[in-house]
């Protein structure tokens, strides 16, 4: 196979020298020009991304009518022995190029709108090194050809967003956010290890290309021991999901996502909605054809974990006020739907329908949600509150963002044309011909998104009049061209056919639009619009009254199911008071207290032995003769 | 080889010598004394050496040599030593040994 692919090195590597740049010599250089440089390099690897997409698939041959999976390059990095070494390398195949363009793309605007965005922020170079050192982790997360170096690069994203999440470091909500975000995703990262673990030691491999192969050797060894009624690449696989779940802010390890809205917008529109949080549904669909042959189980874990975490965000997010927390929210349900998507797939031809779904959501969600949170970036950015109850009418204020939240909501209510009605659909479809239940969750979902996608732009656009202290402004043209540009894709992108791009077994299909699904979705879309318009374009009381009619449902969904008051209690009343306060008496006082006796002991004896150091030469003389004269005796007398 | 006087006379009085010298060398307080009693304690060697020499191996020189070269080595260390000795004196304006006790604990 001819790989003429060579330069894809180029593109996780100039964000590196970038970050590296940035990070080492930031603080010698401009702010601005700093900014600049960063977005510079994005921009390169924005162009090389569309290049490598176009080449991949228009011009590159299929091999049996499939897009072939090519190794664009491929070192041994660490050799432990000749069966287990782990490489670095460069995986192209239909998910990781459209990851590419993802990436590229959202980081890019995110670059140039950071520009404006963050302009005159102390450690602006700090923020653009962080942003250089992300994209390098996130783009080497994708293009990563086996599952060990994903691994490294899935800490590397972890650590970024942490760095990020924390960038107002004097503020102790960040970094509160930014330690709970790190705890969580490490904690569901050790499952994600154990699960490589029990895939590599079972399979014998960690690359990727051998591991998929749905022929290959892999799969078919290893299915064979099973533990509590499932086998082991069962439990494998649903460790490797947990680390994947826990990336994605899946139920229940969601907890973290709402808080990392604590970092700065631009921050939240590129690492927690459009790339980083759909880590975890591009690693079950990188390790799809392993789950869809050898643990068809673990699968249905991810459709139902999907579907619950989708449903309970859409209901938490119809109470929240502050706008990048329903946003959040609003992430974590159409994560939740991708999973969807992945768990309801067959595999090979129109089967994969939900898979090819699942990562054209993916693609569509990563445009319109990274638009969305620039929208909300901007209005934050003329209003200095992220709390919708202080906004109202803004839209005579910002016509530009007005329009493309606009299209955003559109969108993601799933109004034809707009991108995310497709893609939607096709979830829905492949949810119908497999689970009835998990389909009806998510009609029920796709009506919630919709209220509450609108409930948030009346309040913010229209609404009550609300007095500000200065008069908002529309954003700079820094920040409103990638808007623009964002907002030309979420309209246009549902055109893509992504049925020849992307599928499961890399052969095109004839994806076709089922209006018999495709309606009754549009239409509770509508329900939910015309029900937040009803409640929320003018000031009425009406809110309030279904809220107090609701009370007790209300309540729970604004204080978010008390999940975080549930993991205080788990780890503070339990885990601490019952475990770790035992183990922490154990260490002090027995671990401790034995080495401490040891020394105590040690220097008693010293203390009273040191007056034999008396200085006087002629004591040392007098015990040395004496000793001598001992041995002497003895070798003498007793040795014959 | 035998020119009236036994080798153990040599033998005994190099352990005389040998005794006296540790005695001094335990007992005295004057740097002085300790430094002849190590003087002597080399001597009872040197003559060990010298009578083993003549009277075990007299067609050999070794024995000798080691003297040779204990006196030499004696001559040096003596130098050193009141070197030693002398800057003890500057520094404490005394050479009792029981006052020079700055190598304790």
């Amino acid at each position: 196979m001819t790989t003429d692919f060579g330069y894809a090195l180029l593109i996780p590597l100039i964000p590196l020298l970038m970050f590296l740049l940035l990070g080492l010599a930031g603080n010698q250089l401009k702010a601005r020009l700093s900014g600049l440089l960063g977005t510079i390099g994005l921009g390169v690897v924005f162009v090389l991304s569309y290049y490598t997409a176009y080449k991949y698939f228009f011009a590159t041959e299929k091999i049996a009518g499939a897009f072939s999976k090519i190794t664009a390059f491929d070192m041994v990095w660490l050799r432990f022995s000749d069966s287990l070494h782990i490489n670095m390398g460069i995986l192209l195949d239909p998910i990781s190029v459209m990851m590419l363009v993802v990436i590229s793309t959202v980081s890019f605007m995110v670059h140039i709108y950071s520009l404006g965005y963050m302009k005159g922020e102390v450690g602006f170079e700090r923020f653009y090194a962080f942003l250089s050192l992300f994209s390098f982790s996130m783009l080497g997360l994708v293009l990563a050809n086996n599952i060990f170096q994903m691994y490294i690069f899935w800490e590397l994203v972890g650590v970024s967003s942490f760095l990020l999440i924390g960038f107002y470091y004097q503020r102790p909500t960040a970094v509160l956010a930014s330690k709970k975000a790190f705890i969580v995703t490490r904690f569901a990262d050790l499952g994600f290890l154990i699960g490589i673990l029990l895939l590599s030691f079972n399979t014998g491999t960690f690359d990727f290309s051998i591991l998929c192969d749905p022929q290959g050797a892999a799969i078919a060894t290893g299915s064979g021991a099973a533990f509590l009624g499932l086998s082991v690449m069962t439990w494998s696989l649903i460790f490797v999901f947990m680390g994947g779940a826990g990336k994605s802010a899946m139920f229940p390890l969601h907890i973290w996502l709402p808080d990392a809205m604590e970092g700065p917008t631009p921050v939240s529109a590129l690492i927690h909605a459009a790339t980083m949080v759909v880590a975890g549904v591009y690693l079950v669909a990188r390790l799809f054809p392993v789950y869809i042959i050898s643990a068809p189980d673990a699968l249905v874990v991810v459709a139902y974990i999907g579907a619950f975490s989708s449903i309970f965000a859409a209901v938490i997010a119809c109470t929240q006020t502050d706008i990048k927390r329903v946003l959040a929210y609003s992430t974590m349900s159409q994560i939740g739907l991708m999973m969807v998507g992945l768990g309801v797939s067959g595999y090979g031809g129109h089967e994969g329908l939900g898979y090819m779904a699942s990562m054209f959501h993916l693609f569509t969600h990563a445009m319109f949600k990274a638009l969305l949170f620039l929208g909300a970036g901007a209005i934050i950015h003329a209003v200095h509150s992220n709390h919708m109850t202080e906004m109202g009418g803004l839209r005579k204020y910002l016509p530009i963002t007005h329009i493309t939240f606009l299209i955003a909501c559109l969108t993601i209510a799933g109004i034809p044309p707009f991108s995310a009605f497709f893609s939607k659909d096709e979830i829905l479809v492949a949810a119908w011909h497999h689970d009835k239940l998990i389909f009806a969750v998510e009609y029920i979902v796709a009506g919630l998104t919709a209220f509450y996608m609108f409930r948030l732009y009346f309040n913010i656009f229209w609404g009550k009049e609300t007095h500000y202290h200065h008069t908002p402004h529309e954003a700079p043209a820094v920040m409103t061209i990638p808007l623009i540009f964002l907002a030309f894709l979420s309209v246009f992108s549902g055109f893509i056919p992504f049925s020849k791009l992307v599928t499961t077994d890399g052969i095109p299909f004839e994806g076709h639009i089922d209006w018999s699904l495709a309606l009754p979705s549009v239409f509770i879309g509508l329900v939910g619009i015309i029900i937040a318009m009803v409640m929320y374009k003018k000031e009425t009381s009406l809110p309030d009254k279904v809220a107090a009619t609701f009370k007790h449902g209300y309540k729970w969904a604004f204080n978010k199911f008390y999940m975080d008051e549930v993991y205080m209690f788990v780890t503070k009343k339990i885990i601490f008071a019952y475990i770790s306060t035992p183990v922490a008496w154990f260490d002090r006082h027995i671990v401790d207290g034995s080495m401490n006796g040891i020394s105590r002991l040690t220097n008693a004896f010293s203390f009273r032995i040191r007056e034999f150091q008396s200085g006087q030469l002629q004591k040392y003389g007098f015990v040395f003769i004496s000793g001598v004269l001992l041995l002497t005796f003895l070798m003498v007398y007793l040795w014959n | 080889m035998n020119n009236g006087i036994p080798l153990q006379y040599f033998l005994i009085l190099a352990s005389i010598m040998f005794f006296v010298g540790i005695y001094g060398f335990l007992t005295r307080r004057n740097l002085i004394g300790i430094l002849m009693s190590v003087e002597l304690i080399l001597n009872s060697v040197n003559i060990n050496f010298l009578a083993f020499n003549r009277y075990l191996y007299p067609d050999r020189l070794e024995g000798l040599f080691f003297s040779l070269f204990i006196i030499a080595v004696a001559a040096a260390e003596a130098a050193v030593a009141i070197a030693i000795i002398i800057n003890i004196y500057r520094r404490f304006s005394t050479v009792n040994v029981e006052h020079v006790n700055e190598m304790r604990f």
